[in-house]
């Protein structure tokens, strides 16, 4: 009874500061903005991007802003305890940057009605909660196109990551850019069930090389494959979330880079200016939010060339990465004939394409 | 399914590798739980052991410098929780945790100018004669030297605590301190070794990872490890050969479920994913007909 009273008091006391603040709005309290990570910010990938975007948004307003970051929060209960301090310390928007904080970013918002929640790759949404992602599927598709015509095995080692759309649609776009290049083309597929783990995303490689994989695809956040691609030697890798460009020019001949900046600044922009509404964004290659990593020598000029002209169709939109015909594993027809996928099935995408050997885990 | 593509040599081979961090920072918990200290600072250890051994392997380039700097940064910090609990005879639970944090944070300060930079080289031994053993050879005697320091100091240390004098007193110490005490043997002592050599032998592991296994330096790259080594220990009922099996059972299933995923074997992948965790709990329990050591985690105080 004791601590519900305490609670209460520390909750009104927090309510009474955040409305001083929005009184004093006009320059003279910064606007707080929280981040909640799921890695450490010396990942050098995902969390690395996310906070590369906070570094952005303290540069673009100074001491208009303040930013906190709590990193290496676990998925799950932990996740809505840090939010919901972050939200008592008086965060105005708090980013969460990973999809398995979805139900517990929706928990907290709708207990702090006045503090903007924005959630990664995420699709559930409320009054206080947006949610945005970016397209890797299409620099995977990118990866996929390369990938197909520098293998020499023919066989092509994934490390996926956990069995959610955003990893299973990356998977699709890789096999059906890498299977049109080259029609005899073998995705073997290791679930690593972690984002962040260097030893198991080394062994997973080195597990996938051995098995005769020359291509190492990653969907892990850590740059191990790439030194695990390394040691072993002839075996190309791509940088995942962050451009990973010390391993440049052999194994990573090219990266997915996500670029989290612009949009940072503009939602705190939008805060500040009264002016944030809940919505969706997903945005690929063409706004800049996913960029690809320069395509090094190690790849024949010729495939570089079609690489660019494929990333630089993506992103004026004359190619969706997804293009029919296209049928479902199990024979089923998916897309006709020119068609390409709508954003609704690209977002709950719970299928691999036919030719994918495997299933997913459930 | 195309099980023809594991390559059994090639996965045994890496069964060993994969379960040496693990059981250099078990060895090093068991001698420490002995002693009837509960140091549940493991993860901090072996992650301030990677970058301490990783700074020193980069700026002199030799890894062998490096493991000695990692096993003096694991005992470092280590001392610092043996001070708390000894002396100021802190809850050893509570000081462990707080251990770990403290490794985690410390370990990410010093890194902050290491990422993205590769370690040197240390090459594989390719020991003659049993090299060349076919089929054995390949799985047993062709592999980077701290595989089998990692051996030794198992065989060591289960030597020790079975033969010596020394080994006697510190499982003495272990089992009932008042008693110990009574006798003349300096506790505290006696204790303070054993949560450095635990520290040491963290800081090994560490930098096994950091140099041998990855090869690199990332933030939170131990990713539990440490937590791993620590449930083996109880699991192994504190005996050295039954840690030895414990962690090459976890490293061995780690390595074959990766394998039979990529093989793509009809098993969920869920199964495969926590059947390291299962068949290393089933096997130890079964056997496991052991008990703690008497005086484990509790606070010793010569007056009381």
């Amino acid at each position: 009874m004791k601590r519900r009273t305490l609670l209460s008091t520390a909750a009104l006391a927090t309510t009474l500061a955040v409305t001083g603040l929005t009184a004093y709005a006009d320059g003279h309290e910064p606007t707080k903005v929280g981040f909640v990570y799921v890695g450490p910010v010396g990942d050098g990938g995902w969390t690395y991007e996310h906070n590369q975007g906070r570094l952005a948004v303290e540069e673009a307003f100074g001491d208009k802003v303040e930013t906190v970051f709590v990193e290496n929060v676990p998925e799950g209960p932990d996740a809505a305890r840090v939010m919901t301090q972050m939200a008592l310390d008086g965060a105005d928007l708090i980013f969460t940057t990973s999809f398995g904080y979805m139900d517990q970013t929706l928990e907290v918002a709708s207990k702090f009605p006045d503090v903007k929640f924005e959630h990664a790759t995420g699709f559930k949404r409320s009054d206080n909660v947006s949610t945005y992602s970016a397209r890797f599927y299409e620099g995977r598709a990118v990866q996929g196109h390369i990938a197909g015509q520098i293998t020499e095995s023919n066989v092509i080692g994934y490390i996926a990551s956990f069995p959610i759309p955003e990893v299973i649609r990356g998977i699709n776009a890789a096999y059906l850019h890498a299977q049109a290049v080259n029609p005899d083309v073998e995705f073997k597929i290791v679930w690593a069930y972690t984002w962040f783990d260097p030893a198991k995303e080394a062994e997973a490689a080195n597990v996938l090389i051995e098995q005769g994989a020359d291509v190492v695809l990653q969907h892990t956040d850590s740059t191990a494959p790439q030194a695990a691609a390394q040691a072993a030697g002839n075996v190309y890798t791509f940088g995942q979330a962050s451009d990973m460009s010390e391993y440049a020019p052999m194994p990573r001949v090219s990266s997915i880079i996500d670029d989290w900046a612009p949009y940072y600044v503009a939602r705190t922009q939008a805060v500040m200016d009264g002016t944030w509404t809940s919505m969706d964004t997903w945005d690929g290659i063409g706004a800049g939010m996913v960029g690809i990593g320069e395509i090094t020598d190690a790849v024949p000029a010729e495939v570089k060339a079609s690489a660019e002209a494929l990333r630089d169709a993506l992103a004026d939109g004359s190619v969706h990465a997804f293009t029919g015909p296209v049928n479902k594993q199990d024979g089923s027809a998916w897309l006709a004939d020119g068609e390409t996928a709508d954003d609704g099935t690209l977002a709950g995408m719970n299928f691999y394409v036919e030719g994918i050997v495997g299933d997913i885990p459930q | 399914m195309d099980l023809s593509a594991i390559n059994p040599i090639l996965l045994l081979a890496s069964l060993m590798v994969a379960a040496t961090p693990i059981l250099l920072a078990a060895v090093g918990e068991l001698v420490v739980e002995r002693a009837g200290v509960l140091n549940l600072g493991v993860e901090g250890m072996m992650i301030v052991g990677a970058i301490s051994g990783f700074i020193v392997a980069v700026n002199t380039g030799s890894p062998w410098l490096g493991f000695i700097a990692a096993a003096v940064g694991g005992a470092l910090l280590s001392l610092l929780f043996g001070i708390l609990t000894q002396y100021f005879l802190s809850n050893q639970v509570a000081s462990g945790l707080a251990l770990t944090l403290f490794g985690l944070g410390l370990s990410a300060l010093m890194g902050q100018n290491y990422q993205g930079i590769k370690a040197p080289a240390f090459p594989d031994w390719h020991i003659p004669v049993l090299g060349d053993i076919p089929v054995i050879g390949p799985i047993v005697f062709q592999h980077d030297p701290m595989v089998y320091v990692g051996l030794l100091i198992v065989l060591g240390v289960w030597a020790f605590l079975k033969y010596s004098r020394a080994g006697l007193v510190l499982r003495a110490v272990g089992e009932n301190h008042d008693a110990a005490h009574a006798l003349g043997y300096h506790v505290i002592r006696v204790r303070l070794l054993a949560i450095m050599f635990g520290g040491a032998c963290a800081g090994l592991g560490g930098a096994y990872l950091s140099l041998v296994r990855v090869p690199q330096w990332t933030e939170g790259m131990t990713a539990g490890a440490g937590w791993i080594a620590l449930a083996i220990v109880v699991f192994a009922s504190w005996k050295p050969g039954r840690l030895l099996l414990g962690a090459y059972l976890f490293g061995g299933v780690t390595v074959l479920q990766l394998n039979l995923q990529a093989a793509g074997l009809a098993i969920p992948v869920e199964y495969l994913s926590m059947s390291p965790y299962i068949a290393t709990i089933v096997v130890l329990v079964i056997m496991s007909s052991g008990r703690a050591p008497g005086s484990l985690g509790r606070i010793f105080h010569a007056a009381r």
